[in-house]
């Protein structure tokens, strides 16, 4: 019925226009209008018309000392992004929300300038009226020549989607933490690198002044000093002091405190493997902090040779000099790293939050099919965040530091949801000293309390929206360091524990259009003046990773105790309330001494009956409402996703114009260029994310959904040849020019189970003549066809073990292979469906692969369908219900059935292969005859 | 004309769906040997340094791994000639398995199984040993080269024979009495074992007998029962001895010759070489001998003394190995890389066109051709006829399959001249024991209570 947008789709598809340009085009008046803002390049979905950028971006700007706060840089770099956008207002905006600011600088009373190690801070900013929110994440970077030498930064992810912001704050945080880390490394190192040649410069000062010193003693002899001399004294004093000055400093910045390096991930950035090199390079004249990590030393002894200059001794403060740039506070290196990351972190965020929320969610949730996941997931998926990954950055430093080559190295791609952003949070649990004992010896309970609190935090996550309407308020939700972050608003306090989504949401929305600005702070570290022993004692005791993997996979288990605990929330209620009174005070009130080591009071309140220790809620994560979404919650998500569905479906409608359709593939930048254009219905502000774990294997995924779409419509034998690949028989495509057969074996490929944790088992492109070891190894294989006698060997090897294999002839465009006669495959690839982008297909396929894997798994795991259920019982009657199981409960038919047999008996090998071995493959085969297919 | 038979795809009666290639060899897998009960398999590679030990089958039912690589055995310098498992039975210990393995660097080495380990090694021969047989009964082993050593468990040479000939011993078989055949060249010599004195070392070996029956070189030589053994020559003689009094029962000596048989053009003849007509290998149960000759595979039945059924050209090459099941099936294997599944059945009602091949002589090769023909025909008639049928092939090898060994319903082991070994299963059975594995490894993990 709607067919004429449909049609404009269909027919860019290269293959299909002759077919379907001879059909007569609809009549004017049966089209569908086109959405009239289409030309806009907008959708009837976005959420936001009013704000003025047109894509998420990053902005990073400084509170400069000479003319405030001002923008940077924007990521992506590029003026259509932030449009109309008034990027100087925001950065003011941004900039005036970290009250920490003024906190730097001399404590007044300290002999020396003391350096604080100041904690990032983490903020969430709403401005409805630009239509824009914000994450904001402040850090400090060491400046030599400026004020208090500190120079406050923020590095902002904006976006015109406030649920985005809420709901992915735990990973924008834990990603903005490892860039701020990662710019933070380089600044202390060139800070270090400044302070060394400041010292030198001074220490030859004094020798010259010294000497002339003495010159002039010398010169002098009448007995008393001119005002020369003592001004040259006076200068040489002051030089002194200035030296000890600086040496302290430069002790201080190496004596920063490497507590994370123990939190294996959160700091990749960090040498670890130098402690060899450290001894023997370390600067003489330094008296290095034994607090000092050896590999930091390292770092900063690497001092290019300097010739030391005449200074002043005082240092002039004044407003003319100019200031040094981002680049220049950081090293070169960690700086296009840092870059890297936030590049990384915009394509990982940008897009709507339905698809970060959907991919989370799937992600978690395969994750617990640990029986049956390998067999058609990605392998990247399976082993993301592998230990040797993390510390790639790492090596790359370590080399960096010392030939400077790895600048090219590519960051290790972030995952957002993973062990890793686990570990982080819990790195980020405070526990106060006295709880330390207590808290070890209770590992598991603390862990689950705070899986509650999360719980709760995701409920109550709908409503803190809530919050944007109360016109210029700063509102204090949470702050992770306090102990008293168990609270987060009066408003959630409140709360039903599982209100009805809907409702909150709508009030959300009516109230926003009245609001008229405010600032939101979801979640603060409070600066505090580190002193390393202070780290050193309280770290350990918040590491407790174990309990928390355990959690994760047992997802199911955490529903059933929603509900005591709901009641036990309501219980705190009051005391919360209390707690909020003075937790937003402190936040607000300027630097108040007590806050900075929590009230006695605020860590025992959280105490439980039983004494379990509470922990204050992690700033809520994403798994557990995708979990309980699909356990039949109503979790605030649930309207999210599933708005999903419309959006989806029907986007093609909007293809309206092929002018949108080009402007929105020129901005979704490299990872949709290869998309046909019946991509171009991705018409939202921001191309579709870029998803987590890798974009080459995304890119792949596409790519391999286009080339099957296209092999199931252009070749009828398409089933047969998909059933070889699912039940196990290698399927040979033969042909003589590589691309096309490559091509073919990527479309292919996705039909293809995985036999163990390994790559794929998918040969693209052989010369050689086939052996039975490469059948029993790959089950799909793109064979060059040649004219030349070895060429001869080759079609005489396959004809010779044509009983293992299927053959798909690319040239003639025949198929050999045995008969199918099953559904499944139909359903699988049905050559008239209507899915026109690669991605949708093959999410379509992986959909139908996953019931075939339960299918494949209940069949597998049924006890008495592989063995007799009493001694006596014969083995045809085994056979017998095994036989009506696969047809009648699983309702397979024909050779379907061989394809659960062969799924499952993957799986039987895999769950029985003993840890240490690597799976033998078997090469299973059946003595069926094959039939020549032809088009 | 006589093309090999062929079988489709559709192969109902072939159990062996299922295979496992062992690698690890480095040139050709000429041999297998059988260690223990567990089936422990030695396959003997033809020019390697070292020969593996490779465990494919394990006969305990419920942990059944496989193709697991247990030893690597290094020591020979030279390629190994000679392979023979020889496992203790001293009542008092524990079964220990010991495998003989001599090489052309004129050793013999003694390994452990359970550990891998070289036991002994003896290196005092003068020539290379080609065969190695192992008396259970008499507790002693013995080598042959270009004489015959018999060496006791401690491997010390308890006596020898004086030097035969350069051309050395190539097959030793067993027989009654203490007695053993040797086939040196064309030549069967008769060696009688005596214990001299009773507890003492004093052994001696003499030389009883020997028989110059055959045209030319002994290729095969295989015991059948107590009574009788078989020997098979390069030119495709075949002959049945008395193992008592070593006298010739029946002899067969024109296995290939068709000129006789009618359907056949006698010009084929010519296109014969003697490789084509040399008995490889022969195999045997109480009734019949099988031989493979040349490319074809002839049953030869004992009590009526004639081939009852053969399959001229059962391989596109030389048959190298076959063996006898116990449901009636023969395997063959062969140059071409194949390795074939035959069933001996018996025809029903046409008395028939190509079966019989033949034509035998009784007690010596001086009769006439027509008249050994007309009695041929006349036993026929009132004898059950007999042909082979083509079950089943396994192709994976991508050379000449060396040897194979049955393993019952284990399954069967080949090796090849592609330096690989086949390990062919039936799938439905392994399909089942991995079920039995996976629900005990279940069982044992305790996933099988329900978690919550």
């Amino acid at each position: 019925m709607i067919s004429a947008p449909d049609v404009v789709a269909f027919t860019r598809e290269e293959e299909l226009e002759d077919e379907l340009c001879s059909e007569p085009p609809l009549p004017e008046e049966y089209s569908v209008p086109l959405f009239p803002f289409a030309s806009h390049g907008a959708n009837p979905w976005a959420k936001v018309a009013s704000s003025k950028f047109t894509r998420d971006f990053i902005l990073i700007s400084e509170f400069s000392e000479q003319v405030g706060p001002q923008p940077l840089l924007t990521i992506p770099d590029d003026a259509k992004v932030s449009g109309t956008f008034d990027l100087n207002y925001f950065s003011l905006r941004i900039m005036s929300v970290d009250y920490q600011a003024s906190f730097v600088g001399h404590p007044p009373g300290s002999a020396y300038p003391k350096l604080n190690f100041v904690e990032d801070s983490k903020v969430v900013l709403g401005d409805s009226k630009e239509g824009a929110f914000a994450y904001v994440h402040h850090l400090t970077l060491y400046d030599l020549e400026a004020r208090g030498f500190v120079r406050p930064f923020c590095m902002a992810y904006i976006s015109a989607d406030e649920h985005k912001i809420m709901q992915q704050f735990q990973e924008l945080s834990a990603e903005f933490s490892k860039a701020s880390e990662c710019l933070k490394t380089g600044n202390r190192k060139a800070f270090a690198n400044e302070l060394e040649k400041k010292l030198k410069d001074l220490d030859y000062t004094r020798t010259v002044l010294h000497n002339e010193t003495e010159i002039q003693k010398k010169a002098n002899d009448k007995g008393y000093y001119t005002t020369q001399a003592i001004e040259k004294a006076n200068e040489l004093a002051s030089v002194e002091k200035s030296i000890i000055e600086h040496q302290d400093l430069l002790k201080q910045i190496r004596s920063y405190p490497y507590r994370k390096l123990k939190g294996s991930d959160f700091h990749p950035y960090e040498p670890e493997c130098a402690l060899d090199q450290a001894n023997t390079d370390c600067d003489q004249d330094l008296t290095t902090s034994d607090l000092a990590e050896p590999g930091e030393t390292q770092l900063y002894a690497h001092v290019p040779s300097y010739t030391p200059k005449l200074i002043k001794a005082k240092s002039a403060k004044c407003f003319d000099k100019k200031l040094k740039t981002l680049e220049e506070l950081c090293d070169i290196y960690f700086f296009t790293q840092t870059l890297d990351q936030l590049h990384q972190i915009e394509r990982t965020f940008r897009g709507d939050v339905c698809y970060l929320l959907t991919d989370q969610i799937s992600r978690a949730l395969l994750k617990q099919q640990s029986v049956t996941n390998f067999l058609f997931e990605d392998v990247s998926f399976l082993d993301e965040k592998p230990p040797e990954k993390q510390y790639r950055g790492c090596q790359g430093l370590s080399q960096g530091a010392v030939d400077r080559k790895c600048s090219e190295e590519s960051p290790t791609p972030k995952v957002v949801i993973s062990l890793g952003s686990y570990k982080s949070s819990v790195e980020c649990v405070p526990i106060k000293m006295e709880q330390e004992i207590e808290d070890s010896q209770e590992p598991k309970m603390t862990e689950s309390v705070t899986f509650e609190h999360q719980e709760n935090l995701d409920y109550l996550d709908a409503d803190i929206k809530g919050s944007i309407s109360s016109g210029e308020s700063i509102e204090v939700l949470g702050t992770e360091k306090s102990a008293s972050g168990l609270t987060k608003s009066e408003s959630q306090a409140s709360l039903p524990i599982s209100p009805s989504p809907q409702t909150g949401r709508s009030k959300v929305g009516s109230r926003r259009t009245v609001s008229e600005d405010s600032i939101e702070v979801l979640s603060t570290c409070p600066s505090e003046s580190l002193i390393p022993e202070d780290f050193k004692a309280s770290y350990p005791s918040a590491i407790n990773e174990e309990p928390y993997v355990d959690d994760e996979e047992g997802g199911l288990r955490f529903t059933p105790k929603l509900n005591p605990d709901n009641a036990d929330e309501q219980e705190d209620i009051s005391k919360q309330e209390n707690l909020v009174q003075v937790d937003s005070a402190c936040c607000i009130g300027k630097e108040s001494p007590n806050f900075l080591e929590p009230l006695p009071d605020l860590g025992q309140k959280p105490c439980d009956e039983d004494g379990v220790v509470r922990i204050p809620p992690q700033p809520h994560r994403q798994v557990e409402p995708g979990l309980r979404g699909s356990f039949g919650g109503f979790p605030s998500h649930d309207s999210i996703s599933g708005g999903l569905l419309p959006y989806e479906l029907d986007s093609r409608y909007l293809t309206g114009s092929r002018e949108v359709s080009k402007n929105s593939l020129d901005e979704c930048s490299d990872s949709t260029s290869y998309i046909s254009s019946a991509a171009s219905t991705c018409s939202d502000r921001t191309p579709s994310p870029a998803h987590l774990a890798c974009q080459a294997s995304e890119r792949h995924k596409k790519k391999a959904g286009q080339n099957a779409l296209r092999f199931i419509r252009q070749y009828p034998f398409a089933h047969p040849a998909i059933y070889s690949l699912l039940s196990g028989r290698t399927l040979i495509v033969l042909g003589e020019e590589e691309a096309i057969v490559k091509k073919l074996v990527t479309a292919l490929s996705i039909f293809v189970p995985n036999c163990g944790v390994y790559a794929k088992p998918v040969k693209h492109w052989v010369t050689s003549p086939l052996h039975v070891v490469d059948f029993q190894k790959w089950k799909l294989i793109g064979l060059q066809r040649m004219v030349s006698p070895a060429g001869v060997n080759v079609l005489h090897a396959l004809s010779r073990y044509s009983r293992y294999v299927s053959i798909l002839d690319a040239d003639s465009k025949t198929l050999r292979c045995p008969l199918y006669k099953g559904t499944l495959v139909s359903r699988l690839a049905d050559h008239r469906t209507q899915i026109k982008r690669g991605s949708t297909y093959y999410m379509h396929v992986q959909s139908i692969l996953t019931q075939l894997c339960s299918k494949a798994f209940l069949f597998t795991f049924c006890h008495h369908l592989h063995l007799p259920i009493s001694e006596r019982e014969p083995e045809e009657s085994v056979v017998n219900r095994r036989m009506n199981f696969l047809k009648l409960q699983l309702g397979l038919a024909n050779e379907d059935i061989k394809i659960v047999q062969y799924l499952a008996e993957l799986l039987k090998l895999r769950y029985i292969q003993e840890p240490g071995q690597g799976v033998n493959p078997l090469l299973r085969f059946d003595y069926v005859p094959s039939f020549l297919y032809k088009i | 004309k006589s093309s090999v038979q062929t079988i489709g795809e559709e192969q109902i009666q072939n159990p062996y769906t299922e295979l496992l290639v062992l690698k690890g060899h480095q040139d050709i897998v000429r041999f297998l040997v059988q260690i223990d009960d567990c089936s422990r398999l030695v396959p003997m590679s033809y020019a390697t340094v070292g020969i593996f030990q490779i465990l494919p089958l394990v006969s305990n039912v419920f942990v059944f791994q496989t193709g697991e690589k247990l030893f690597e055995l290094h020591g020979h310098t030279q390629k190994i000639t000679a392979i023979a498992p020889f496992s203790s039975s001293d009542a008092s210990e524990e079964k220990k398995h010991l495998i003989l393995t001599a090489s052309a660097d004129r050793t013999v080495i003694v390994w452990d199984c359970t550990t891998g380990r070289q036991v002994q090694k003896v290196s005092c021969f003068h020539s290379t040993v080609k065969c190695l047989t192992v008396l259970q009964r008499l507790d002693v082993w013995l080598s042959g080269g270009s004489d015959l050593c018999v060496w006791n468990r401690k491997l010390d040479l308890l006596c020898k024979t004086s030097h035969l000939t350069d051309a050395g011993i190539s097959a030793l078989v067993e027989l009654p009495k203490n007695c053993v055949a040797a086939a040196v060249g064309r030549e069967l010599i008769i060696f009688r074992l005596v214990a001299s004195n009773d507890g003492s070392e004093d052994w001696s070996v003499l030389e009883v007998k020997r028989l110059v029956d055959h045209e030319d070189n002994i290729l095969s030589l295989v015991s059948v029962n107590d009574l009788t053994f078989v020997t098979g020559s390069h030119v495709g003689e075949l002959i049945v001895w008395d193992a008592l009094d070593w006298t010739k029962q029946a002899s067969e000596c024109n296995f290939w010759d068709s000129s006789v048989h009618p359907d056949v053009q006698p010009e084929i003849k010519l296109s014969q070489s003697p490789n084509e007509t040399s008995v490889q290998h022969l195999t045997s149960d109480e009734e019949c001998v099988f031989a493979a000759v040349g490319k074809g595979i002839y049953v030869y039945n004992l009590q009526m003394k004639r081939v009852i059924a053969c399959q001229r050209t059962a391989h596109d090459s030389s048959v190298l190995h076959i063996e006898r099941l116990p449901n009636r099936q023969l395997i063959s294997c062969s140059e071409d890389g194949s390795v074939r599944i035959w069933e001996l059945r018996e025809k029903q009602q046409l008395p028939a066109e190509p079966v019989p091949t033949g034509f035998f002589n009784m007690w010596g090769f001086g009769r006439a051709n027509k008249q050994a023909n007309q009695a041929a025909k006349k036993m026929q008639e009132n004898a059950p006829v007999y042909f082979l049928e083509l079950v089943g092939d396994l192709i994976g090898h991508s050379s000449a399959v060396q040897m194979f060994l049955y393993f019952g319903e284990l399954g069967l082991a080949t090796c090849s001249a592609d330096h690989l070994i086949i390990l062919w299963k039936d799938g439905e059975r392994e399909s089942r024991l991995r079920s039995l594995t996976l629900f005990q490894k279940l069982a044992q993990n305790g996933d099988l209570q329900l978690k919550f």
